[in-house]
């Protein structure tokens, strides 16, 4: 009897204790990340003009054999001008292969804000309609896509790219992709 | 005059041309419900709390004019969500469906709603038995006995 009147209380304290945990912990998580069902799984085969040669065409199987970065951006996306340095960083370090994925942009604007800010990219693919986009499922440019070299989405950086992240998480992991396979 | 109506027609042609942009491919009105219905169960995930239905996002629109498509093309409603299950994730689903990580979701109230009713029962149930422990005492009796019969004799 004495035991159960103090489990009890206890018990009804632990749940509540435990309900504003969970709970607190929420309000210090971001929902506009969405994590990716995509992440592990093949990324979608897409084959799109070049952004700067509309003769051309890119294939994600070009990129086969080859740990890569797929970066997301537009010309009218504020957040990409923040991401911009550290990426132009990243891709004059040589380490990975950035290929460009010109979402839903005008094709002189796109050509434009390079001419402009500079362009870090390998090759640009350009997705006009925005097709490639919703396959990937971006919902918020930038974006940034790990690939791996069997065609693999191995990590996805929502919003801008930062130093830290590609120190923390970019570097090691393509470091890692290309130690492994 | 003539070149006034010339502009005002050019104007309203042109706004006409804008309005039609935003009006999604379906001239056919039975499409044109399943797409709404199906739009309606989904989250737009630029505007998070609205749904594909209500939002005016790019990537709303977009995905309205996708799932058009793929209606007209024969696809079912439960094939095209889960083809933007896959894009997107469980999270486009305006009603999550059950699964291990959301059973507290879906359950967790009705166990909140369980344990305190059964908290109050337990709390009830215990004062009824430490109330009933106290039998009267010989005084006591004797003054119960006293106000019953007082209280009949009054009307």
């Amino acid at each position: 009897m004495l035991r159960a009147r103090f489990l009890l209380p206890l018990a009804a304290f632990l749940v509540i204790a435990a309900l504003i945990a969970v709970l607190g912990v929420g309000l210090t998580l971001d929902p506009r990340l969405v994590p990716s069902p995509l992440i592990n799984k093949p990324a979608p085969a897409f084959t799109l003009p070049e952004l700067e040669h509309p003769d051309k065409t890119f294939s994600k199987k070009d990129m086969l054999g080859k740990v890569w970065l797929l970066n997301v951006w537009a010309s009218w996306c504020v957040s990409c001008r923040e991401e911009h340095s550290t990426v132009l960083a990243l891709s004059s370090s040589g380490v990975v292969p950035v290929i460009g994925l010109n979402y839903k942009d005008e094709r002189a604007d796109g050509i434009n804000y390079l001419a402009r800010l500079g362009n870090p990219y390998n090759v640009i693919a350009y997705d006009h309609d925005g097709r490639v986009g919703i396959n990937f499922g971006v919902y918020g440019v930038p974006e940034t896509y790990v690939i791996d070299k069997t065609g693999v989405i191995r990590y996805k950086c929502i919003g801008p790219v930062t130093p830290e992240i590609v120190r923390n998480k970019i570097l090691p992991l393509v470091k890692e992709l290309n130690g492994n396979a | 005059m003539l070149k006034l109506l010339a502009l005002l027609l050019a104007l309203f042609l042109a706004g006409s041309a804008i309005a039609k942009e935003a009006v999604p491919a379906a001239p056919d009105p039975a499409l044109e419900k399943r797409a709404v219905a199906l739009e309606k169960q989904l989250r737009c995930l630029v505007c998070q709390n609205e749904t594909i239905a209500d939002s005016r996002a790019e990537l709303a629109m977009d995905l309205k004019k996708e799932i058009r498509e793929k209606l007209k093309a024969g696809m079912s409603e439960e094939q095209i969500k889960q083809f933007l299950v896959a894009r997107y994730g469980d999270f486009v689903l305006y009603k999550p469906p059950v699964m291990a990580t959301t059973v507290p979701l879906w359950y967790g109230p009705f166990a909140l709603l369980l344990a305190a009713v059964a908290g109050l029962f337990y709390y009830i149930l215990r004062r009824r038995r430490s109330v009933a422990a106290q039998p009267l005492s010989e005084a006591e009796q004797a003054r119960v006995r006293a106000l019953l019969d007082s209280s009949e004799e009054r009307p």
